[in-house]
């Protein structure tokens, strides 16, 4: 590093605060340009906030930053030098795309810096050559070990030709030898660019840092120390990094390394605690776990060590009995672990990689719930929780919720609550990942106690070679497969290996042979390379940019086209609800129940209930004995209506009197009285116009004919207007849930990176995202169409344009609907709740669907007025019943188009450009 | 005895979690206030501020008497357009009636001619066409025979029809609407709450957990069906009091008690369903989406929305298994016709024992679904 050279990056009095805590106070630090800039620290003291705001993902709340010379607080400048930064953020492809494939994946990152086709393909073939990726470019990324994701993660990162690289731990997590080829790889890199590429990179691994050029130590939002690896070796006095790191810390007094006493056998007996032989886990086609077999003895540390995803979890829940082994057996205590056996449960204690713990509950409150459901009684519960509390120094926490905890005392508390019931047997599952160097110390002190003192049996894994190297034996994973078991010194013995991990890397050089573990080549800079303009030249200014704004489409079509439910959801879920609504919401009511009470029992009485008999919508029920049965069978619901004919009926009939049939309607559904009432006294014209009553009396005439004319809809069938308007609701509902989920499902999986750190602009985003599900719910209508006709046998009377053209527009104010919800929304759930709440309601009871909006008052016919459906319920019910044409419904279409500039400006200026 | 302790203390936890939770919470009270008083003031089931236009070429005293007889509630004020209009107007859906009084038309009435009067109804407009033209006819005769009555006594019918509506006189929307609008959000709440509550814990890793300890997937079950219910039935209560009573002013016929028997099974029957689903989705959202398949159908067609008589044949059976139409039934005796324990008791066992039945399917599959999340 040149000291002439500016540096690559100004940081000054830069405070962030997340709510009550606080992330960064006040750091001011100059990055030197041209070399690998380390931070190193434990999780949670603000390293991956500084990279963050380094590349422009993260809004800055107080202070400045000049990074390559630009002002990262202004848009304009942040636009213009985002090209020239890469950005990996932490967590093992957290920007990538599962269900994509590596050519997909890199491909989607190239359109987004608006490379042509001719640019990327060349690109992409370089970087698969240069990272070994080559082989691999068709397979989807879930399906990539964690050292290829990360390799794509940094293909995918280097598409632009970067001259900043942020990598925010790139390595965690990833087993030994991908992460020496990883950093091969990025030095090789660098030499290429004749040293112009500037890396700054954050680490929880403190041995990685040895090889950078200069370090920043942090811890708890402050910068310890700055200086090459050599310089802060020199200032603690301390042999390695991490020694170094913990004599920075403020509370260095506690830093002797735990000892491990040698392990004493307890009880002579070497009967074994845990055996696994032949286990073997299959998914599908994958193999997670091949044949493993090893066997635990009483009292020891047995350790299982490698890197994530090689199936060390997966055994242990075999061994747990939480999931069944394909083939093969565990035993544990002799036993397997099936359902039914509580009493091995109640001798093992479990700590899974999630620490497990009730968030929401406070740490006194998780460890009693656990007492109880280990039915300790209630005093000696009391006395082991004490115990627990102050051996695990858990007492300024007492009342603290589980979810507020540090890492390390979180961590600490999972191990209480797993051995609150004094387990023979404990296992934990990566118990310390995540968590600063002084906790872990502290947690295996725990641990050699609970071994060594109470003669607990402990089964072990880990990714960090230093715990490694504390356990009695160990087995070394990879691939689903053990490697090697012994103990440590046996273990660097047999590899003649410096370390643990230099064993372990010869234990993997060996198992992959000389192909896969074959230092990549770097192709050397191609000569027409120079001729190629960098896409930021002329591409990335501009201000839209349809190959952006088709990345992101490309990508969420092949996204939905790879989730077999989504894709399930957004084609047939529309079929279904519209069979279910279609044929289920009436109101042609039929079948309506009645009785008869007949008093009279003459000839003029029976003759009144025969017309009601002969009636389509009602169907007798056994007469009615007296007032007692009335009621009763009212109020259980047999019959809906009871007609009452009085003693005297025919007899007044027949004297000319005036006689009166009495009816009692059901109201407790007040539609369907309405229209039992209407029936009624429909059928009571008929019976008086009934050439074949015969009243005494001259029958009075109506003075005036009046006719009703149903129009559009001539039998009053409601299926003529419920099917176009489900057509309406279910295109209202389906896209807009599936575009708020879109835009949600990236905050939270954390891929919205991409918008933040690339020159893709948020309309691209909003625009390409909502193009597939226009796409589907155009799917959905065609569907929906054909089944209107063929399935509902709804004739189509109108025309097809204003429909057509009607369905575009409205789509794509439904699902800009959705993406206005998704703006206000942090988790899937929330969008998903959120947009069917807001949609549902204003669709069923505000558009139309059983009350015209011309019916509605207030507040409510407000609501109609401001949702879509309100326009387009009259095009599809114009269209297929009243038979209309453009003539008539272009108003509506012209209304549905106004929609689209103000729902898209609203989520625009909804949607930030950066984390806040 | 060890069982029933295991539960009890499982659904403490589960009580404190829903509690940490804020948009379900915030669901809970969204479903119980605004969604129910929002339903209920719908008027969808009633004959309400209906858009009535008359061509009036008679312009008559018979005519004006016609066209004044159209009130509110019922009613707009009728708008006076023109015969070209009709067409245009009931097209784009303004207004769903139009009257056409022909010109003469008091005279030719006066003179016994029996003129013809034409009503236009919008048949697409479903529950307003039916009920209103049935009123408009209705109202039409009775201007036409008190406008006639002064001028000569017109004789009574021979045979004439009383008809009286039993449980809710005025036949008012929120009476029904309220009250059904408890059970979408009870349907709603219990499958979510309870599902959200199972997929929530593993997500977080922590039914893992459970599993390893000496607990049984029915207790596990069993706690979140108890804590998860007490809650609902906790907010119904609360709901039927302030929000149905107070707020709405609805009167409730029955025993509220007896109903409340009635919410706690279905909630057996709601949570048992929502952790069956909860055991088949993978993630939240696909929570969500399945929610919405399996909820919508079992709201809209159980008879709180229309008439179970309306659906097809093959329809309305296989919604009679459906513990929703039950439920729906057991509210409106209760609740409406004041019925009694003997009324209800067979729904009541319908419920429990589909109840029963997913719980059964949800503790078989328990233990294969918890895991299979973490491949």
């Amino acid at each position: 590093m040149s000291d002439a050279a500016p540096p690559v990056a100004v940081i000054r009095n830069v405070t962030q605060r997340y709510r009550d805590v606080t992330a960064l106070a006040d750091i001011s630090i100059e990055l030197p340009s041209g070399c690998v800039v380390g931070l190193i620290g434990p999780d949670g003291v603000g390293k991956s906030s500084l990279l963050s705001i380094l590349a422009g993902a993260r809004a800055i709340q107080d202070g400045q930053v000049m990074v390559l010379g630009a002002d990262m607080a202004d848009r304009r400048a942040r636009s213009r030098v985002c090209p020239r930064i890469a950005y990996m953020p932490q967590g093992l492809g957290k920007n990538l795309y599962p269900d994509l494939s590596v050519r997909e994946n890199i491909e989607f990152f190239a359109r987004l810096f608006g490379q042509s086709r001719d640019e990327r393909e060349w690109r992409i073939a370089e970087l698969l050559q240069s990272t070994g990726l080559a082989d691999f470019a068709d397979r989807p990324a879930k399906k990539l070990s964690g050292g290829m994701k990360q390799k794509l993660g940094l293909c995918c990162s280097l598409i632009h030709d970067p001259d900043l690289l942020i990598l925010d731990e790139p390595t965690t997590g990833v087993d030994p030898l991908s992460r020496r080829q990883f950093w091969d790889l990025i030095d090789r890199l660098r030499a290429r660019s004749a040293g112009k590429m500037s890396v700054v990179v954050a680490t929880a691994y403190m041995e990685e840092a040895e090889r950078f050029d200069w370090l920043i130590a942090m811890n708890d939002g402050r910068i310890l120390a700055t200086g090459s690896p050599a310089e802060l070796r020199v200032q603690t006095g301390a042999t390695s990094i991490e020694d170094a790191f913990v004599a920075l810390l403020p509370q260095a007094a506690d830093q002797d390394q735990a000892e491990m006493p040698a392990r004493t056998v307890l009880d002579g007996s070497h009967e074994p605690v845990i055996v696994a032989r032949e286990l073997t886990r299959q998914f599908g086609d994958f193999t997670a776990v091949d044949r493993v077999s090893f066997s635990i003895r009483k009292g020891e540390i047995f350790g299982f060590v490698g890197s994530h995803g090689c199936g060390k979890t997966t055994t242990m829940k075999m061994l747990t009995g939480l999931l069944p082994p394909s083939d093969g057996e565990a035993l544990i205590f002799g036993r397997t672990m099936e359902a039914g056996n509580y009493e091995s449960r109640r001798r093992v204690g479990y700590m899974s990689q999630s620490f497990s713990l009730y968030g929401e509950l406070t740490v006194r409150q998780n460890l009693v719930l656990h007492a109880r459901l280990f039915h300790l009684p209630p005093d000696q519960a009391d006395k082991r929780i004490a115990e627990l509390v102050e051996r695990c120094d858990l007492a300024d926490h007492i009342d603290g919720l589980a979810s507020d905890l540090p890492l390390g005392i979180r961590q600490r508390l999972s191990l209480a609550v797993a051995i609150v019931h004094k387990p023979d047997l404990l296992i934990l599952d990566e118990p310390t990942s995540g968590v600063d160097p002084v906790a872990r110390n502290q947690f295996w002190r725990l641990l050699i106690e609970l071994s060594r003192n109470d003669g607990m049996t402990i089964f072990v894994s880990t990714h960090f070679m230093n715990e490694a190297a504390r356990c009695d034996r160990l087995s070394l994973m990879h691939d689903g497969r053990v490697l090697a078991t012994d103990t440590p010194d046996g273990l660097i013995k047999a590899k003649n290996a410096r370390s643990l991990e230099q064993a372990f890397i010869a234990f993997l050089e060996q198992d992959a042979g000389v192909d896969d573990g074959a230092p990549v080549t770097l192709t050397q800079a191609d000569p027409n390379r120079a001729a190629l303009p960098r896409a930021d030249d002329d591409g990335q200014r501009a201000l839209f940019s349809s190959r952006r704004l088709l990345a992101y489409t490309i990508r969420e079509g092949l996204e939905l086209v790879r989730d077999p439910i989504r894709l399930l959801f957004a084609l047939f879920g529309t079929a279904f609800l519209m069979i279910v609504i279609g044929f289920g919401i009436s109101t042609d009511v039929n079948n309506l129940t009645f009785a008869a009470l007949d008093h009279d029992q003459t000839p003029e009485s029976r003759a009144y209930l025969a017309e009601l008999r002969g009636s389509r919508y009602f169907t007798e029920r056994p007469p009615l004995a007296d007032y007692a049965d009335l009621e009763r069978r009212m109020k259980n619901g047999d019959i809906k209506a009871s007609i009452e004919i009085p003693p005297n009926f025919g007899m007044d009939i027949k004297r000319g009197r005036p006689a009166f049939v009495s009816a009692w309607i059901d109201g407790s559904m007040p539609f369907r009285a309405e229209t039992i009432r209407g029936y009624l006294e429909g059928t009571h014209i008929l019976y008086l116009s009934d050439p074949a009553v015969k009243t005494t009396q001259a029958s009075a005439a109506s003075a005036a004919d009046i006719t009703i004319r149903f129009k559009y809809n001539q039998s009053f069938d409601s299926i003529y207007a419920m099917v176009p308007t489900t057509i309406a609701l279910m295109l209202a509902l389906f896209p807009a849930i599936l575009m708020a989920l879109a835009v949600v499902r990236e905050k939270e999986l954390g891929s919205i990176t991409n918008l933040y750190v690339t020159p893709v602009t948020r309309l691209e985003f909003l625009l390409g995202k909502q193009l597939p599900y226009v796409a589907v719910a155009l799917v959905n209508f065609a569907v929906m169409f054909v089944m209107a006709l063929w399935l509902f046998r709804v004739s189509f009377k109108g025309s097809m344009l204003p429909l057509l053209l009607g369905t575009v527009v409205y789509v794509f104010t439904t699902t800009g609907y959705g993406m206005l919800i998704s703006t206000f929304c942090r988790t899937q759930i929330a969008a998903l709740f959120g947009t069917a709440i807001l949609t549902v309601l204003p669709a069923t009871q505000f558009s139309g669907m059983m009350v015209p909006v011309s019916s509605l008052s207030g507040f409510a016919q407000l609501i109609g007025m401001g949702f879509p459906m309100t326009y387009f319920r009259p095009i599809t019910v114009g269209t297929f019943t009243k038979g209309l044409g453009f003539a008539d419904l272009g108003p509506y279409v012209l209304m549905l188009l106004a929609f689209i500039p103000v729902l898209t400006t609203l989520s625009l200026v909804l949607l930030p450009k950066q984390e806040q | 005895m060890r069982s029933l302790s295991n539960i009890f203390w499982l659904g403490t936890k589960e009580l404190r979690s829903l509690f940490g939770d804020v948009v379900l919470i915030g669901l809970v009270i969204y479903s119980f206030t605004v969604a129910v008083i929002s339903q209920a003031q719908s008027n969808s089931q009633e004959l309400y501020h209906a858009s009535i236009a008359v061509v009036d070429e008679d312009s008559s005293e018979l005519s004006r008497r016609i066209i004044g007889a159209f009130l509110l509630p019922y009613f707009q004020p009728p708008v006076h357009i023109t015969q070209a209009q009709i067409e245009p107007v009931m097209n784009s859906g303004r207004f769903t009636f139009v009257l056409d009084i022909p010109p003469n038309f008091e005279r030719d009435v006066l003179a016994g001619h029996r003129p013809a009067l034409q009503v236009n109804v919008d048949a697409t407009a479903m529950v307003q066409a039916g009920l209103g033209s049935g009123y408009i006819l209705q109202i039409i005769d009775t201007e036409i025979d008190w406008f006639l009555a002064r001028a000569q006594t017109t004789p009574l019918s021979p045979v004439n029809l009383v008809t009286r509506i039993a449980f809710n006189p005025n036949v008012t929307t929120s009476w029904f609407e309220s009250v059904m609008g408890i059970i979408s959000s009870v349907t709603m709440l219990a499958i979510i709450l309870a599902g959200a509550a199972l997929v929530r814990e593993r997500e977080h890793g922590t039914m893992e957990h459970l599993l390893v300890m000496p607990l049984s997937p029915f207790e596990i079950a069993m706690s979140k069906i108890w804590a998860n219910g007490l809650v609902i039935a906790a907010a119904v209560v609360i709901a039927l009091y302030l929000v149905v009573q107070l707020v709405l002013g609805v009167p409730i016929a029955g025993s509220i008690p007896l109903f409340m028997v009635g919410v706690v099974l279905y909630l057996f029957f709601g949570t048992a369903v929502g952790l069956f689903l909860g055991t088949i989705a993978r993630s939240m959202p696909q929570l969500g989406l399945l929610y919405i398949l399996v909820a919508v159908p079992m709201n809209m067609l159980s008879g709180g929305a229309t008439p179970v008589e309306a659906q097809p044949q093959w329809l309305s059976t296989i919604m009679k298994a459906s513990p929703s139409t039950h439920f729906v039934s057991v509210a409106q005796a209760i609740l409406y016709r004041g019925a009694g324990f003997d009324v209800v008791w067979q729904h009541f066992i319908a419920i429990a024992g589909i109840g029963a039945l997913f719980l059964t399917l949800t503790i078989w599959r328990f233990r294969a679904a918890v895991t299979a999340t973490g491949a």
